[in-house]
């Protein structure tokens, strides 16, 4: 059974039909890269995996570990496993990034029945992921990205996946806006929590992304389907021509 | 009824007991013909003007003839078991260390009272006492600081019974927070209660007003404060009021702050039916840093206005206003926020920020700040939002696990950090967010 199935699912916000039927099996272990050019539904398809309101599914499936997701509240889904890691991660002034940490994961790991991490042995946990991270103490005792740089806030997302230690992780554009240094920082971190049962959807307009984490399958997405899947070949194919073959493809 | 054919203005039901009240009252309040005459003046301008009312300007978003059906009568000095009751007031402050000087319905109750080991410098006593003397120290400064033209004011002059009255000397500094906790008795009833506290040159203190109630009591409560804050002097004052649910609570804090002082007040608000928080503040020495700021989270049909004045005579002092209101249920608040830098307050630099979340789509919030400038070298400004919770945020939040009920209470608590983090004692801000949080987590009980 894949980890992540999606069938047929279309997707509609404010009534206009974005995902018209996307397909997709991702099983334990792997890492599945989606490009696609602008406004063809990636981001679209991120969202309503994590469960974002005014993304209204109106047909399909999408099941995470066999079990449909769409009867689940974000947070349910983020408790089961799934992780989000936004493309523009919000700031959230007087909400200390400490605090946030701390009641996301103990919020997930009550609802999963664990017991939740004492103030010492949550403050112990955050400084080892943050040191293999290479992220800088000083950025934990500010409110949530509050001031951070573009680079900080997507560091700040892979620190939360560490953290929370998600079955799938999809990871939406988190190239965008990054340079070569953090870059290879976030792929670091991504490669580093590369496991046996563990999967990623990593989105992305760019082959660039792939060179440090390298997929196991790629898809294409265009027009909100999936217009192609081969192997991380088809990454440098796309580098190579653009994305205009799948933009005609569709248009015809 | 209120139906009328001529421009005679009929008394409401509310009017005319407070007038039967006053008639029957006066000659047993105390203090001497001085102190009479003045309470003459005040109930005058009442008996003139009536219960406030909409059409006027001050009173627009709160009502008071119509909110105010009927006058409670003047409370009787509370029984052993209203003593006994305000024991346990004040759950709220938690651990905070403070000198408790406790008024039951409005009467000073010495027993319940810390006046132990006074620190140098410190007086304390009753405005009963102090009226029925004749002490020439408190009769100075009664009815001088509070503005005379305020109706609510006036009815409090007319009425005041006792309070407190403190007195810090030059110099000293008082530690422990002073904590004027009033308790309202098991039986419905008015209290008008008048404090004065008077910071000499130099003095620091800090100054706790809470009110609190039983909640199914429509009781009612005036209370001012008048505060001298001397040049250099240095007073923070914190009012809560956790009033029960169907009171009435009117309260005003009138300051004079002299010259290079700092002085911080802050007003949490989170009990009453109805109330009206008055802040009357004159800037009247050179150089002072005053930092006034709310809080307000009101649900059901609470009422909650808070209205500022500002008042910037001399040069060179700095203000920071930052009120922050969240509004469930059919919640209406109201914020006016009026500065005024006279033409003589060059240098001025005032910025006041008012900001209201709604919870619920029934909530009003009237939000009204208001500039009027006659010096032309000053550096002021105001904002007002109101708005929903965001839904960006409280999805991030969500994203990572937190359960919406959560998300949103980590979002109102920082909403309303903006202005809880401007108190400078930490174990009181600790203790007005602990409220926050409870407020909230009675919220998803809702």
């Amino acid at each position: 059974m894949p980890l992540l199935e999606v069938k047929n699912l279309h997707v509609e916000i404010d009534g206009k039909e974005i995902l018209k039927g996307v397909d997709l099996a991702v099983n334990a272990g792997e890492v599945h890269a989606i490009m696609g050019p602008n406004g063809s539904g990636k981001s679209t398809l991120a969202y309503v995996l994590a469960g974002k309101q005014d993304y209204t599914p109106t047909a399909g499936d999408v099941l995470f570990n066999g079990k449909n997701i769409f009867a689940m509240a974000p947070d349910e889904r983020a408790a089961a496993g799934l992780f989000l890691a936004f493309q523009y991660p919000l700031e959230i002034p007087g909400v200390a990034t400490m605090t946030f940490l701390r009641t996301a994961l103990n919020a997930q790991r009550k609802k999963r029945g664990d017991a939740e991490l004492s103030t010492p042995e949550f403050i112990k946990k955050v400084r080892e992921v943050a040191g293999k991270l290479g992220i800088d103490q000083e950025m934990l005792r500010r409110a949530v990205n509050v001031g951070f740089s573009g680079g900080e806030k997507k560091r700040n997302e892979i620190l939360q996946m560490a953290l929370l230690e998600p079955a799938l992780a999809v990871l939406d554009e988190t190239d965008s806006g990054l340079d070569i240094d953090a870059l290879k920082i976030v792929a670091d971190g991504v490669n580093r929590l590369r496991a046996p049962w563990r999967a990623f959807v990593v989105i992305t307009h760019y082959q660039r992304l792939l060179n440090y984490i390298v997929p196991d399958v790629v898809h294409v997405l265009s027009r909100g389907r999936i217009a192609k899947t081969g192997g991380k070949e088809l990454a440098l194919e796309l580098e190579a021509h653009g994305y205009a073959e799948f933009q005609e493809e569709a248009a015809a | 009824m209120n139906t009328m054919a001529d421009v005679k203005v009929i008394k409401t039901e509310a009017e005319t007991a407070l007038a039967q009240a006053y008639a029957a009252a006066r000659d047993r309040l105390p203090g001497d013909d001085a102190v009479a005459s003045q309470r003459a003046a005040a109930f005058a301008l009442f008996a003139k003007e009536g219960l406030p009312h909409r059409r006027i300007e001050e009173w627009k978003y709160t009502d008071l003839r119509a909110l105010m059906r009927e006058a409670k009568p003047l409370a009787a000095p509370p029984d052993a078991a209203a003593k006994a009751r305000a024991k346990t007031a004040a759950a709220f402050l938690g651990d905070v260390e403070t000198r408790r000087l406790v008024f039951v319905d409005g009467a000073f109750v010495p027993e319940l009272s810390d006046l132990s080991e006074l620190e140098p410098g410190l007086t304390v006593g009753s405005l009963a006492d102090a009226l029925s003397d004749g002490d020439p120290a408190v009769l100075a400064h009664v009815g001088k600081v509070a503005p005379k033209g305020d109706l609510a004011v006036a009815l409090n002059t007319a009425f005041m019974g006792d309070g407190a009255v403190i007195r810090i000397a030059a110099g000293a500094t008082i530690e422990r927070p002073l904590h004027l906790c009033f308790v309202a008795a098991p039986k419905p009833a008015a209290s008008f209660v008048r404090s004065l506290v008077v910071a000499a040159p130099g003095a620091r203190a800090m100054l706790i007003e809470s009110h609190e109630g039983p909640s199914g009591s429509d009781y009612q409560v005036n209370a001012a404060l008048e505060l001298v804050v001397g040049d250099g002097a240095h007073v923070d004052h914190v009012k809560i009021v956790a009033e029960g649910a169907a009171a009435l609570h009117i309260s005003t804090l009138a300051a004079a702050v002299g010259a290079k002082a700092r002085f911080n007040a802050f007003t949490f608000t989170m009990g009453g039916a109805v109330v009206r928080n008055q802040i009357f503040l004159n800037f009247d020495g050179e150089d002072t840093v005053a930092g006034i700021r709310g809080a307000t989270l009101i649900g059901g049909r609470q009422h909650a206005d808070t209205t500022l004045f500002a008042n910037h005579i001399a040069r060179g002092c700095q203000s920071r206003e930052v009120f922050k209101t969240v509004l469930d249920g059919e919640a209406h608040g109201v914020f006016q926020g009026r500065i005024v830098v006279r033409r003589g307050a060059q240098k001025t630099d005032a910025k006041m920020m008012t900001q209201a979340l709604l919870l619920s789509d029934r909530a009003e919030a009237d939000n009204k700040p208001e500039l009027e400038i006659f010096a032309d070298d000053v550096q002021c400004g105001h904002g007002a939002t109101s708005g929903a919770l965001d839904d960006e945020l409280k999805f991030y939040l969500m994203a990572r696990g937190i359960p919406a009920a959560q998300a949103e209470a980590l979002l109102i608590q920082a909403f309303l950090g903006e202005a809880i983090d401007g108190i400078e004692h930490a174990g009181l801000r600790e203790a007005l967010m602990d409220c926050a949080v409870g407020w909230l987590n009675a919220r998803g009980g809702r």
